[in-house]
């Protein structure tokens, strides 16, 4: 039952990764993403992480991907252009990335960790869970909890200021008269096409 | 189900949000993409959380999301302050700091 309930998950996992990174249109790659977070979350439950599982699926699935599809919506999800600026990126990315996985499978079988191979020992009924970990969090692990907040704090009012509408004197164009934009290259003329002027 | 095979999972799902990073070039999907990685960390986090038998690892998770909040939260700024400067959505076009 387990083994079924692990090879589930697994596959929606990694389905919802390659998900993302196959679709055209980041609407459905922020939904493939979505997929991949709930098949985590139930790989957490296995796990007898009860709270991570929780979080993942309220702060994960519910608020962060929110405010995703909200920017995509804003945006507009464009199709990329099929322009390869590095030569052979299509065929030398693959190859890096499967390199990645066979160098991480390798330090993982290879590892000197005898209990990798076990199921883990026994634990308690309250393994894992909301009070387990809001004990640690509170006594334990007090200090980064507070380091945390703050920064989530800071996160929230750098945002608000990033996004926050043009002032007066800023301009929107990226031709204005900029010394580095272009090596040589006399401005081009017509504002009105921002995206690939600078090509 | 051994914690071998969660490991491995997770190390296949970093690998494919690495690949997601060097293949793709809207911002978007590459702040995705970390998504992913960030996430399979978590997993192995949380899986030697449970092979060493106590909740520091799970703790550590928690803290993990926070910080991929927050990375969010940054990132999907700096996406709406590129857009409403009308600048191009390409990392290949936004390379001032190249350099």
């Amino acid at each position: 039952m387990e083994e079924v309930l692990f090879f589930v998950a697994a596959i929606g996992a990694l389905g919802g990764a390659i998900g993302v990174i196959a679709m055209r249109n980041p609407f459905y790659s922020v939904l493939a993403l979505i997929v991949h977070l709930f098949s985590l979350a139930a790989l957490f439950l296995l796990l007898t992480s009860a709270f991570v599982a929780a979080a993942q699926v309220v702060v994960y699935a519910g608020a962060v991907m929110v405010l995703y599809v909200f920017v995509v919506a804003y945006v507009g999800g464009g199709g990329e252009s099929a322009w390869e600026p590095i030569p052979g990126q299509r065929f030398l990315a693959p190859l890096l990335g499967i390199a990645l996985f066979v160098e991480l499978a390798v330090a993982v079988l290879s590892s000197s960790l005898l209990a990798l191979g076990t199921d883990g020992p026994n634990v308690k009924a309250g393994f894992g869970d909301p009070a387990a970990i809001g004990r640690l969090l509170l006594e334990k692990f007090l200090l980064p909890f507070e380091a945390s907040s703050i920064l989530l704090l800071l996160a929230a009012v750098g945002a608000i200021v990033l996004a926050s509408r043009l002032q007066e004197g800023e301009v929107g164009t990226p031709d204005e008269p900029s010394p580095n934009r272009e090596e040589g290259v006399p401005t081009s003329p017509s504002p009105t096409t921002p995206t690939g002027a600078t090509r | 189900m051994s914690i071998e095979w969660f490991i491995v999972l997770s190390a296949l799902l970093f690998a494919t949000g690495a690949l997601g990073i060097l293949l793709r070039r809207s911002p978007m999907v590459i702040l995705l993409c970390l998504e992913l990685m960030l996430n399979a960390g978590n997993l192995a986090l949380v899986a030697f959380s449970r092979m060493v038998g106590n909740g520091q690892g799970q703790v550590f998770a928690v803290i993990v999301m926070v910080i991929a909040a927050c990375e969010v939260v940054v990132g999907l700024g700096l996406i709406v302050a590129i857009f409403r400067r009308k600048l191009p959505l390409n990392v290949d076009d936004l390379r001032e700091l190249r350099g």
